[in-house]
């Protein structure tokens, strides 16, 4: 089992230095090329979620993203620390209408849940050990 | 690959090619140029994102915040794109129901509503 831990400070740009990282540790591990785009998209979505939610509560505090290179899977888990949002409304089930979307000034914050539960088939979203969540998203490796 | 944008005029409709990544942190310029071409007048956009390597859902949202500027003026935003890693990501979210995507720019700058 190897490891990758990557902190970084919530700046929009760290996103893609954490999705380019992501891919090329997940090529590393043997996920087929055919998914590594879908694993940019749903690291990219999880680290904006993550990023955005910091910039509001706990800008000073880095986002935690850490990727394994388990025996048959490549596991990545992206952690923010920011606290739980009153009538956030966050989840899977968030995109309910998209008349919803077409209403909002921007993208609700659960869109970037719904687009990683849309690609990834094996996802948990857990709270994490004192605030924010921990995104574990899993893709089998060859 | 950062973002590239690049504005032309056909008829009444206004065409933004759009290139490279559209992600949290290019997002925003994005966003001021459609901003920027609703508030000249251009109603009638036509976004081609046959050149984009990456879209996001905050790239989905400067998309649709367009939508709501355009549609206030009783426009359009029509969109094209023919990658299948980028139709992907809007019929994850259901924007294919929102937007009219087409497979070419003389198709869309060819469509009524």
């Amino acid at each position: 089992m190897a490891t990758v831990e990557l902190r970084f400070s919530a700046l929009p740009a760290h996103v893609r230095t954490a999705r380019l990282v992501a891919a090329a540790v997940a090529r590393r591990s043997g996920v087929d090329e055919g998914v590594l785009d879908e694993v940019r998209l749903a690291v990219g979505e999880a680290c904006s979620r993550a990023v955005h939610l910091h910039r509001r509560h706990c800008p000073d505090r880095p986002v935690l993203v850490t990727l394994v290179d388990d025996t048959d899977a490549f596991r990545v888990a992206v952690t923010d620390e920011a606290p739980a949002e009153p009538g956030g409304g966050e989840g899977f089930g968030a995109l309910t209408d998209v008349a919803d979307l077409v209403d909002a000034e921007a993208v609700p914050p659960g869109v970037g849940l719904a687009v990683i539960a849309g690609l990834v088939d094996d996802v948990s979203v857990e709270p994490g050990r004192d605030s924010g969540l921990v995104v574990r998203m899993t893709w089998p490796t060859t | 690959m950062d973002l590239s944008l690049s504005t032309r005029t056909e008829g009444d409709r206004t065409i933004v090619e759009v290139g490279g990544e559209i992600d949290v942190y290019t997002a925003p310029r994005l966003r001021e140029q459609l901003v920027d071409l609703v508030a000249d007048g251009k109603y009638h956009l036509v976004v081609d994102m046959e050149r984009v390597d990456f879209l996001d859902s905050t790239g989905l949202g400067v998309l649709v915040g367009g939508l709501k500027r355009v549609r206030a003026h009783d426009g359009s935003l029509r969109l094209v794109c023919t990658q299948e890693r980028i139709l992907k990501i809007f019929r994850i979210t259901g924007l294919t129901k929102v937007f009219p995507i087409h497979a070419s720019v003389d198709e869309a700058v060819g469509a009524t509503e």
